[in-house]
Parts: C-alpha cells; sequence; structure tokens
C-alpha cells in the first residue's frame, strides 16, 4: 500500500484512538495502525474510571493533567454523541475510595494529606469521610465499611462505547484504520517516516507510537525511549441488576448497563489469558464486605488485561530530537485522559510541538535521571 | 465391584480421574476407569444421569419401551454399570473453572470448591446449532433439543398447533417420538438443500451399510404417514407480537405464512467448547461439521496434557461412538496411571473396531445435512447474539469501523457478553465476519473464553482460598 | 404449547408462580412445570425487555432465568420443582440482594 498521510498513528486502541481521531477532528489525513483480534488490549480490559483523586502522588504535573482531562470529558462526551450519535455515559458526580476497617482508614488519610500537602499540584477537594458521612451517599454499604475518600471531579464513563465512538467518529473523519498491521519497523526517508507492516509499506511526515507497552520496542526505531514496566490486572463482572450505585468506586462500579464490576489486582504476571481465581476470590470478598447485597449476584465473566505503565507510572509524552515529528505517547489511563488525547496532544502534534507547560514533565528525559520516585496510585 | 456412591458433594480433593459429564461417553468413561480401581469421580449438571442422548433415563414417566426407542433405552445398561463401578458420583454440580494445572471449580448447591485430578475426561457434549432465523427469539421458538428434553423427562409434548424446521437425524427421531406420545405435529418444514443429495452420493455406500440408514427410513416412513411435510423450504421466519403467531418460508417458489403457537428448530449439534477453550485446548475449525473441535491425538488427549476429550466435545459422532471414544479416553488414562490394570480391559485394538464401526455412515449425514449458509449467516435485523440483543447489520457495521475478529466485536458490541457466552452466538459470529471480511472462519476465530464458564455467585467467588500474596495484590492505599 | 402424557403418574408437588398454586410433577425442572402450566411466564428482557421463553431446555441459552426462593436469574431448565417453592416471573434486570 503507497499512501501518504499526514499522520501514521501505531496502535489503534483508546489512546491511539483518541489522538487519531483528534487529528481526524483536526482535517488531518491519518493511518491507524493496529494489531488484530488478538493482542493484548488494555482498552477492551479496563475498568473504565475517569479518575482524578490519588493521581499524580510524586509528581504534581500528572495531577494537573489529570484535572485538565476530567474537566475536558464533558466536551469530548458531547462532541462524540454530536458525531456519532453514541452516548457513552459520561457520569461525574464524584467517586470514592471505600476502606474496611480502620487500618486502612488511617492509611488512606494519610495519603490524602500527603496529596494535600505537595507543592504545586492542582487543588481537586479530595476528602475523607466517615463511614456515617458514606453512608449518606452510598446507602447500601456494609458495617465493615470504616469510611473512604471522595473526590468530587471523580466519574467514571461506558469506556467500551468510547472506543466505538471513537472508531465511528474516525471513519466519518476519513481516518483510515487498517488492522492487522503490526509495525515491525520504522525508518525515516528525507522528510518522511516509513512504517512496514506484513501488509506492506506506510508513508507519514509524522508519527505518533501509541502502542501501549510495544511502545518499547517502536520507541528507540525513531530516537526514542519509553521504559515500561507492565503488571496485569484481574476484573469480575457480574450480571445486570437494577441501578443501586450512584457513585463509582476504585473499585466497584456500576455501568450504565446494569453490570458490576468488581476490580482491580495489581500481579507481576503477564499471561492474560487466564485469571487467577485466588486474587477473583479476594476481590469478590472486599466488594460483598463493601456492598453485602452483591454477595448474591451472579459473576457472569472474570479476565485479566495488562496494564500500561511506565517505569515510574507516570505517563510519558515525548518528540524524538533525533528524528523530529515522531512522537511517543503511553500512560495507564487512557480514559481518564482521553479528552487531553483528543483535544491536547492532537493540537500539539499538528502543529509539531509538545507544549512544555502542560506535558513537558512527561517526557522520557526524567528516566535518564536519577532513579525514579515509586510508582503513582492507580 | 463396589457400588458407585452418589453424593451431593465431591467427597475428597483430589482423584485418579475426573470425568465431567455424564452422557454416553462420560458414562462410558466413568464406568472403565472406576472398574479399574482408578479413583473416579463423575460430575453432571443435571439431575440424573444420561446427558441429552438418554436425558432422565432413570427417572422418565415414559414408561412403554418403544415410544422413546431402542436407541434410548440402550443407555440403561451402562447407567447400571456405572453404579456398580465403584465411581463418586455428583450431580447437579456445575463445573466452572478448568486449568492446566488439571484443577476443577465446580460449584454444588451454591457452593464451590477446587478438585485435582491426575487425569480430566472431558464428555461436555453438544449444543444445538444456533439457528438465527429473523424471530429465533420469540416466545414459542425452541429448539428441537428443548422438546425432546421435555419429553423424555417430564412426559410433555406439543399440544397447540406446532412446526417443526430444520434437518437432520434428530428431528426425525423428535417428530416420531412426538407423534407416538399423542403429541401435535401440524408441518414438517425440511431445510435440506437439495444439492446436498449428490454431494452426499459418494458418502452413500458407507451409510445404506450403517445402521442410521435403516433405522432413519423407517423413522421417516412412520412421520410421513402422519405429517405433511414441506421439503426445499429457505427463507424461513417467524413472526409475531411478543409472541409467536406465524411462521413463513419459501417452497417451491411460492411463499407461504401459516399460524402457529409452537416452532421447534434444528438443524444439527456443535460440540460444546467452552470449557475446553477456557482450559486452553486447542482447537480448529472443522470445515465439514462447520463447527470448532478440539486438536486431539487417537487417545482423545488434548493440547493440554492430562486432558482428553470425548463423546460429541471431540466432534460430533452420536452416542455409540461417544461410547467408544469414552472407553478409549478411559483406557488411557488406565494406561498411564495404573498399566497393571489394562490386562483385564478390552483390547485397544477391539475398541478401535467398535469406534470405526460406530463411526461409519457420519461423513454421509455431515454433507447431507450440512446447513445452508442462508440458515447459519444472518443478515439484516436478525438477532445473532440473543444475551445481548445484537443483530447482524449491528455486527456488520463493526466490521465496517474496524473490527477484525470475534474479540474485537466484543469491544464494539458486546457480542458474547451475556451469561451465555456465546454458545448460542459464537458460530454465528465467526461466519458472519468471515463472511463479511472474505477470510476463512479459522483466521478469524472465536471469542477467548475464561473461568467462571457458567455464572457462580459473588459470595461463591469470594470463599475461595485466599493467601497473604493474594490479598497484597489487591489492597492497596 | 405443551401437555402432559397421559401415563405420566409421578408423585405431585405444588409449587407457586408469582404467589399462584401451580401442580407440577416430581421430577419436572420448574422451566418444564412452568412451560407445562398454560400460564403466561414469559420474562422480560434485562437488555431491552423484550419478552422470552426457555430456548434450549439444556443449560446453555440463560433464556430460562428465574426468581427462585427469592435468588433471581436462577436457571430454571436446570433446577427440579420441590413443595412449596416460590417462583417469580422476571420482568428486566434482577434486583439487587435478590
Amino acid at each position: 500500500m503507497h499512501k501518504d498521510y499526514d499522520v501514521a498513528v501505531v496502535g489503534g486502541g483508546l489512546l491511539g484512538s483518541a489522538i487519531a481521531w483528534g487529528l481526524g477532528r483536526l482535517g488531518k489525513t491519518v493511518a491507524v495502525l493496529d494489531e488484530g483480534d488478538i493482542a493484548k488490549r488494555a482498552s477492551r480490559a479496563n475498568f473504565a474510571l475517569v479518575w482524578v483523586q490519588s493521581k499524580g502522588l510524586g509528581m504534581p504535573a500528572y495531577t494537573g493533567w489529570t484535572v485538565r482531562a476530567s474537566e475536558g470529558w464533558g466536551r469530548l462526551a458531547a462532541e462524540l454523541k454530536d458525531q456519532t450519535g453514541l452516548d457513552v455515559a459520561l457520569q461525574q458526580n464524584g467517586g470514592f475510595h471505600l476502606t474496611l476497617g480502620e487500618d486502612e482508614f488511617a492509611q488512606r488519610g494519610q495519603l490524602v494529606t500527603r496529596m494535600h500537602n505537595q507543592v504545586g499540584a492542582a487543588d481537586y477537594r479530595m476528602e475523607m469521610l466517615s463511614a456515617s458521612a458514606v453512608k449518606k451517599m452510598l446507602p447500601l454499604i456494609g458495617p465493615e465499611v470504616s469510611g473512604g475518600s471522595f473526590c468530587p471531579l471523580d466519574g467514571h464513563v461506558n469506556s467500551l462505547r468510547t472506543f466505538r465512538a471513537f472508531h465511528t467518529g474516525m471513519k466519518l473523519f476519513g481516518v483510515d484504520y487498517l488492522p492487522e498491521r503490526p509495525v515491525s519497523a520504522i525508518a525515516r526517508d528525507g522528510g518522511e517516516f516509513r512504517l512496514s507492516t506484513p501488509q506492506g509499506e506506510i508513508h507519514a511526515a509524522k508519527v505518533v507510537l501509541a502502542a501501549g507497552n510495544a511502545n518499547q520496542t517502536l520507541a528507540p526505531m525513531v530516537g526514542l525511549f519509553a521504559p515500561m514496566e507492565p503488571t496485569r490486572g484481574q476484573i469480575v463482572v457480574t450480571e445486570r441488576t437494577v441501578p443501586f450505585l450512584p457513585h463509582p468506586l476504585t473499585t466497584v462500579r456500576q455501568t450504565d448497563e446494569g453490570t458490576v464490576m468488581i476490580g482491580d489486582s495489581r500481579e507481576e504476571q503477564l499471561d492474560d489469558r487466564t485469571v487467577n481465581h485466588a486474587v477473583s476470590a479476594v476481590m469478590a470478598d472486599r466488594a460483598q464486605r463493601m456492598f453485602p447485597h452483591l454477595a448474591r449476584l451472579n459473576v457472569v465473566r472474570a479476565w485479566a488485561g495488562i496494564r500500561v505503565m511506565s517505569r515510574d507510572g507516570f505517563p510519558i509524552y515525548d518528540q524524538s530530537e533525533r528524528a523530529p515529528g515522531a512522537f511517543v505517547a503511553c500512560c495507564h489511563s487512557g480514559v481518564t485522559l482521553a479528552s487531553n488525547h483528543a483535544f491536547d496532544i492532537a493540537r500539539m502534534v499538528t502543529a509539531g510541538t509538545l507544549d512544555p507547560d502542560l506535558v513537558g514533565a512527561f517526557s522520557a528525559r526524567r528516566f535518564g535521571a536519577a532513579t525514579a520516585p515509586g510508582p503513582g496510585t492507580h | 465391584m463396589t457400588t458407585s456412591l452418589v453424593t451431593t458433594t465431591p467427597g475428597r480433593d483430589t482423584y485418579d480421574v475426573v470425568v465431567i459429564g455424564a452422557g454416553p461417553a462420560g458414562l462410558a468413561a466413568t464406568a472403565m476407569a472406576a472398574g479399574a480401581g482408578l479413583s473416579t469421580l463423575l460430575v453432571d449438571e443435571n439431575a440424573g444421569p444420561g446427558g441429552q442422548v438418554w436425558r432422565a433415563i432413570a427417572s422418565t414417566p415414559v414408561k412403554a419401551p418403544e415410544q422413546l426407542g431402542a436407541d434410548y433405552w440402550a443407555g440403561a445398561d451402562l447407567v447400571a454399570e456405572v453404579q456398580a463401578s465403584g465411581a463418586e458420583i455428583v450431580h447437579r454440580a456445575t463445573v466452572w473453572s478448568l486449568d492446566r494445572q488439571l484443577e476443577i471449580g465446580v460449584s454444588v448447591g451454591g457452593m464451590s470448591s477446587f478438585i485435582k485430578a491426575r487425569r480430566v475426561i472431558l464428555a461436555t457434549g453438544a449444543l444445538e446449532r444456533p439457528f438465527p432465523i429473523p424471530g429465533w427469539t420469540l416466545p414459542g421458538v425452541m429448539t428441537a433439543g428443548a422438546a425432546q428434553t421435555m419429553l423424555k423427562s417430564s412426559g410433555l409434548v406439543p399440544d397447540g398447533r406446532t412446526v417443526i424446521a430444520g434437518q437432520g437425524p434428530l428431528l426425525w427421531l423428535l417428530a416420531a417420538q412426538i407423534l407416538r406420545l399423542g403429541g401435535r405435529i401440524d408441518r414438517i418444514l425440511d431445510t435440506t438443500e437439495r444439492r446436498n443429495y449428490l454431494a452426499a452420493l459418494p458418502h452413500v455406500l458407507d451409510f445404506v451399510t450403517s445402521p442410521y440408514f435403516a433405522k432413519g427410513l423407517a423413522m421417516m416412513r412412520e412421520v410421513k404417514a402422519r405429517v405433511p411435510v414441506t421439503t426445499g423450504v429457505s427463507e424461513l421466519a417467524a413472526a409475531g407480537e411478543g409472541q409467536l403467531a406465524s411462521v413463513s418460508y419459501v417452497a417451491g417458489g411460492r411463499r407461504e405464512t401459516i399460524p402457529v403457537d409452537l416452532l421447534l428448530l434444528h438443524q444439527g449439534v456443535v460440540p460444546n467448547v467452552n470449557l475446553a477453550m477456557a482450559a486452553g485446548i486447542e482447537h480448529r475449525w472443522d470445515d465439514r461439521q462447520l463447527c470448532w473441535s478440539p486438536l486431539l491425538d487417537a487417545d482423545g488427549n488434548t493440547s493440554v496434557a492430562g486432558i482428553a476429550i470425548a463423546g460429541d466435545g471431540a466432534g460430533i459422532g452420536g452416542a455409540t461412538v461417544a461410547v467408544a471414544r469414552g472407553r478409549i479416553a478411559a483406557r488411557a488414562a488406565i494406561e498411564a496411571l495404573a498399566p497393571a490394570a489394562t490386562a483385564k480391559l478390552a483390547a485397544e485394538n477391539v475398541l478401535r473396531t467398535a469406534l470405526a464401526q460406530a463411526e461409519r455412515g457420519r461423513s454421509f449425514l455431515d454433507v447431507l445435512f450440512r446447513p445452508a449458509p442462508q440458515f447459519r449467516i444472518p443478515s439484516g435485523d436478525t438477532i445473532v447474539c440473543r444475551c445481548e440483543e445484537v443483530s447482524a447489520k449491528d455486527i456488520l457495521d463493526a466490521v465496517a469501523i474496524g473490527a477484525t475478529g470475534p474479540n474485537q466485536l466484543k469491544a464494539y458490541r458486546r457480542t458474547g457478553m451475556g451469561p451465555c457466552q456465546g454458545r448460542l452466538c459464537g458460530l454465528t459470529v465467526t461466519q458472519l465476519m468471515a463472511q463479511a471480511r472474505g477470510k476463512s472462519p479459522q483466521d478469524i476465530g472465536y471469542y477467548r473464553l475464561r473461568a467462571p464458564v457458567k455464572p457462580i455467585t459473588l459470595a461463591e467467588l469470594a470463599a475461595m482460598p485466599q493467601t497473604e500474596a493474594d490479598v497484597k495484590a489487591v489492597v492497596r492505599g | 404449547m405443551f401437555k402432559r402424557i397421559d401415563q405420566d403418574n409421578r408423585p405431585r408437588v405444588q409449587i407457586l408462580v408469582d404467589g399462584a398454586a401451580l401442580e407440577a410433577r416430581q421430577g419436572d425442572t420448574v422451566s418444564s412445570a412452568l412451560l407445562a402450566s398454560g400460564r403466561d411466564v414469559r420474562r422480560a428482557t434485562a437488555v431491552s425487555g423484550a419478552p422470552r421463553l426457555p430456548y434450549c431446555m439444556m443449560g446453555v441459552c440463560f433464556d430460562c432465568l428465574v426468581t427462585i426462593d427469592g435468588v433471581g436469574n436462577r436457571q430454571g431448565c436446570l433446577v427440579p420443582v420441590a413443595d412449596g417453592m416460590q417462583i417469580e416471573i422476571q420482568k428486566g434486570k434482577r434486583e439487587i440482594g435478590r
């Protein structure tokens, strides 16, 4: 296939799709190169939170970037609805992290304090609530709930429908979605990039690497660096039930369709074909202690997914110095940050410059210095 | 011989052999394995032994032997053999997980436990091939197998205006059984494609010398004497407002619509692959039987060490083939675990000869009753995924925006994500996407399945054993 | 849609369907008993509310979902009837805690 594109986006998951949709929206000619039906896809394994609380401990810029995304989501949902007719069921009325027992409550309280004390982070009004205060907002909590943290900016969305809306919208913008084309090599030839796939070469003036953990191997092809440390997460999901949960939690949420999703583990093992029942058991046990009524619901599915995670847990956005026009974007929170990717990153790629005020802190150059701080929470 | 123990929950946590499914293959495998002295557990989802073919054989209210036929009562001997074999038998047990370590998650009466086996013989049998015609979700439309289950286990026969549509041996057997028991059938709509008769000719000699031939002919004659049969039926559709009211079809170039209360559909059966696939057993698209079949060696061993598949789950062969395969798989397990005990067993070549004999005539049936594309690959508003209510058009729309296979389709449309976990839509989705993308079903692939393959309650899952490390993998500030 | 054969002499079992007594037979599954009753026992799906009746009767299609003794979404085709069993026809999504 020989066709010239303004931009080739490598990766058709939520992150690549959001950027490609944003580029299409700005009138660019775009190709999205993606793998096939079986691939490690965080975009179909995620927990679908649009989440702010506890993001950015150790990197205040990440807090600001997250709050910005949360604020931009309403516009994104509206534009997707207008364009595709698909309602992505965005709900942003605040979310909880519930604690079981006094130890967890104290530990969470300390985290909230550390977040508040962090200099330079945006204020997002995260606060600790007692069990009785939680019960006023979540009447079905069980007696073991000791309280929790609440953040009014938190929310969730139907992430599969968001994925479908992006892909529907991409088509309407004239973006070429090209599945079954894993990229094996990228060369720079004169003013353009040549991307090798099993179905031929794609030529583009710019390239955005949005291939999740695979960015680690793709980035060096264009002089970029993306050190990744993926982990596995498991989710179990119940049958549909009538609405009972007015706010999402970090580990329990009810979808607009009625199913209850229960997450989420962090495991070293990276095989996503099976699930670890013992870990599911812990998740299920905690969920039913938070909401005793859940105990009798049927679990209809369980799955494991591989998190896209950089070595320090924070996003990476970078442009190559050796090969200008080559960008890398990877982050764990492809759902939360979708609005930033669709609007900001697409605009920056079009302009050819990453805005240092917004994303300067996320350059992979940070890994070149001393060892980075520990992983961010969630 | 020891008497078998029918229990409400497995008595121990480790067995030499665990057999999953108490149909012909599972019963045969259990009788042989337990009879050879191996500790053997037979688990089954139903209230009694027999599987679907010999459903309710120990409890059916239909007592006159000729009404259900000799092939049905043939199962009684095997059931008796199992009862005298010393096996442990648990009914109403749902196996929801099986993994490469041969650990089996079993739910009985709302409580789950894990059982470890040295050998697993999967005998989960078959289910009806999806028959996605317009209106097939309407109340009043059922599978022929469903009607047969009710007939055998509860002595229930169709009463109102009844049409049976489709093709295959089971359809004629069911019709005969309904008529013998005083039930009503208004019409049979035969969807067999005329060109199949020609295609099946090369296999005809095999067939006429098989036991299927005489039995099949007699049964068709019995039914045709009492029920009008319309052949060459195409464009079958059910209609009604919230309840089946009519069936329409085209035959001989004319469209007919007939009022009806009950429509029974059947176009063959296909392997029930969910548990096997979730265990990571490799399957291949079978182009003759138009379904997924596991890759097996001559003993029924799968790609996962220690797990064998016998019966229709290994590829459709019918009850006699299932029994033969069950014995071969059990013999292989005995040879591996207690070689000395094989001396008393039927010789390997005897079992293989029995299998070859039982398989005779199958290729003729496969070709003759190969379902027409129009009944396998629906279009327009016809529902494909009954659980999530997704139509053929929805799926084609998803292909148009980039869905390459069943797993990406799930992300776009939730197909296969309901409680049935793709059992009623998976084959249709694969074939529909293959056609839309100009690829083979093998290239398109199937849903990636994971445990639990049947629903269990959250409380059951929560009660599973957990270690400190498991807790640490979940709990964080 | 269905009738019982004359020779069926299994013991009678009394169950309640949405509060009304129904005579079933020992060995019936819940779904068989409901279909034999001749009553309107259509459930409504959790997705669109479309009416459904059992389709496969062998535990694979989940169109027989029903509330049994207060527990929702049971597969009626796999559960044998028992004297005094309380059946409720489900309309739409299961209620939490039921």
